[in-house]
């Protein structure tokens, strides 16, 4: 093989560089990017529309009586879902109470202590990853035989739904307890064990402090997810037709994705502009979940 | 604190001859206490014997027989990759928490063999602190880094306060930080951190402390003030240290144990071995065996 050596002279260099025109803005380049813009585009105006379309149908019911009512057959104009959201916000608190210690321990054991060569810890590492992928029918289905099994006959309690709310947010919690236990340095636990800390003190005062921001993240956003399902919900029997208060996990109750789909299916126009603005409520509760876990996220994020 | 001459030399490397290399470092052993030490330790602290540590099949150090003095220092030097780090974690099983490490042979502590059948590693731990190669000051103020360790052993403490100033001080470092003990620890510099997890260890009062090449990630000044803390340490402490820095060693060990790493004639794999082990000077002035001398003459390694 021969090598050929490239001579550099003052007016190659000038000619080869200063041509007036930039090969990142030919027509291929160009083309790729207005396909991407496109994409982008038609991503964000479909829930654009969606949202503005919602707004303006929902747009006659954005009164007090829409949070403070209760669904109402015979006057229509006046039907409320405060059922729903208070159903909800039991529900959430419910979901949150059993599935937040059930996956920062899970997360633990497999972080911290589990022996990652033993197989069953292995298939538990491969199960957790297929298990967030479960429809949420399925997880209602488990919630209905955990409720038999448990002896509730009474349908569409909040502990029935909340359970079935729970085993879905579960995997997610799991993950992403995981990785924020994981981004705790080493040297930090190696630092308390050769304190003559022991493990568990090591996990309970170093390691679990340091991720709390990040389990606090995907706890929210977990939940995020779980407060827009109906169909699992469906299933424990929880309807849209109730009218009154939750007092307690073993109350009945209804939630609000259950109850604005009960509303939907009525035929007067009335009930479709109510159904639309509890959409909204809906939408902004969301939102505000997923903006308090980005306000954690960035308030207390840690550079190691 | 001791006053130390400006002749610093960072490097390892030294290209001229063995007296060229001991005059260069002579002044700088000057400042150092002259003691007459006997040249094996009497009545030693801490004893391998026949230590052999695999990780999974990989042989990592063969056959070691130390003796550690009571309140000496002793370093452990030699070239990258001849486990003297891992001979240092062997000695308060600090090797427990990786994965697939094998430790045989015996490490007597008190005539206890730390690895028997009916000894509590935490307790071990305990009596046997480790500062490591980088600083870890723990996510916390710096009043809490030195209360933790007496917290979490349970340790009878009167007064916190006291007892978080006078670990303070015995790490020379009360003064830098008196009135910031409620600040993070994450705003001290690298120097000042070190010498947070050096008060951090000896909050616990242990018996011996290891070292894991605690100046790797510090300057020249910083690493000075270390040095100097150590020679006071001894008056208290036992202290093992392991360094790359053999002015290091020259400077502030009384004994020196040279390891070099041996490459396997079947598998290639480097295994560890203890070449030398004597009092300091001896080894920096008239080593027995020619690698050691070819290796803190620059030579090698």
């Amino acid at each position: 093989m021969t090598s050929t050596t490239i001579e550099y002279t003052r007016e190659s260099v000038q000619a080869a560089v200063s041509t007036g025109r930039s090969r990142d803005r030919n027509t291929g380049s160009l083309v790729f990017l207005i396909l991407l813009w496109f994409s982008l585009f038609f991503g964000v105006m479909v829930l654009l529309v969606l949202i503005v379309n919602t707004a303006i149908d929902g747009a006659p019911r954005f009164d007090s009586e829409l949070l403070t009512n209760y669904d109402s057959t015979l006057f229509p104009e006046k039907t409320g879902f405060r059922a729903g959201i208070l159903g909800t916000v039991w529900l959430m608190v419910t979901t949150a109470a059993m599935a937040v210690p059930l996956g920062i321990a899970a997360a633990l054991y497999l972080e911290e202590f589990a022996d990652g060569t033993r197989w069953y810890n292995r298939i538990i590492e491969l199960n957790l990853q297929n298990l967030a992928a479960v429809p949420s029918v399925v997880y209602g289905l488990l919630a209905v035989a955990v409720m038999a099994l448990i002896g509730f006959q009474r349908k569409g309690i909040v502990l029935g739904g909340a359970i079935a709310l729970a085993l879905l947010i579960l995997p997610v919690i799991i993950i992403t307890t995981r990785e924020a236990i994981r981004a705790v340095p080493n040297e930090i636990r190696f630092g308390s064990l050769a304190l003559g800390a022991t493990m568990l003190q090591t996990t309970w005062r170093q390691t679990l402090p340091s991720s709390i921001p990040g389990i606090a993240t995907g706890t929210i956003l977990g939940l995020s997810r779980a407060i827009g399902e109906a169909a699992p919900l469906l299933l424990l029997g929880i309807a849209g037709a109730v009218r009154f208060d939750p007092t307690g996990v073993l109350s009945p109750t209804t939630a609000l994705p259950i109850q604005i789909y009960a509303t939907t299916s009525q035929s007067q126009e009335a009930y479709q502009q109510a159904a639309a603005a509890a959409i909204i409520v809906l939408l902004v509760m969301v939102l505000a979940l997923n903006g308090l876990a980005i306000f954690i996220r960035n308030k207390f994020q840690r550079e190691w | 604190m001791a006053t130390r001459p400006a002749t610093f030399k960072s490097s390892d490397s030294f290209s001229g001859s063995l007296d060229t290399y001991m005059s260069s470092i002579v002044d700088v052993k000057s400042t150092k206490e002259d003691r007459s030490l006997p040249p094996e330790p009497t009545a030693p602290v801490m004893e391998t014997q026949g230590l052999n540590v695999f990780y999974g099949d990989f042989h990592a150090v063969h056959d070691v027989d130390l003796a550690f003095g009571r309140n000496e220092i002793t370093a452990l030097i030699g070239p990258s990759g001849c486990g003297k780090s891992t001979v240092l974690r062997c000695l308060n099983r600090m090797n427990d928490l990786v994965t697939g490490c094998r430790v045989e042979g015996t490490v007597t502590y008190h005539d206890v063999d730390i690895y028997g059948k009916k000894i509590d590693p935490i307790e071990v731990r305990r009596h046997i602190g480790m500062v490591f190669q980088k600083p870890n000051p723990f996510p916390k103020s710096i009043y809490d880094n030195i209360a933790y360790g007496p917290r979490v052993i349970g340790m009878k403490v009167d007064d916190m306060d006291a007892h978080v100033e006078e670990s303070l001080r015995g790490a020379a470092l009360w003064d830098e930080v008196k009135d910031k003990l409620k600040q993070s620890a994450y705003g001290l510099s690298g120097g000042q951190q070190q010498r947070l997890c050096i008060a951090r260890t000896i909050a616990t009062h242990p018996d011996i402390i290891l070292m894991d090449e605690p100046c790797s990630a510090l300057d020249p000044i910083a690493t000075s003030r270390i040095e100097d803390l150590m020679t006071e340490l001894r008056s208290t402490y036992t202290i093992i240290i392991v360094t790359h820095n053999m002015q290091q060693a020259a400077r502030v060990s009384d004994r020196t144990a040279f390891f070099t790493a041996k490459p396997d004639e079947t598998t290639g794999n480097r295994t560890g071995l203890l070449v030398e082990y004597d009092l300091t000077k001896k080894i920096f002035s008239t080593p027995h065996d020619e690698r050691t001398e070819a290796y803190i003459s620059g030579r090698f390694g």
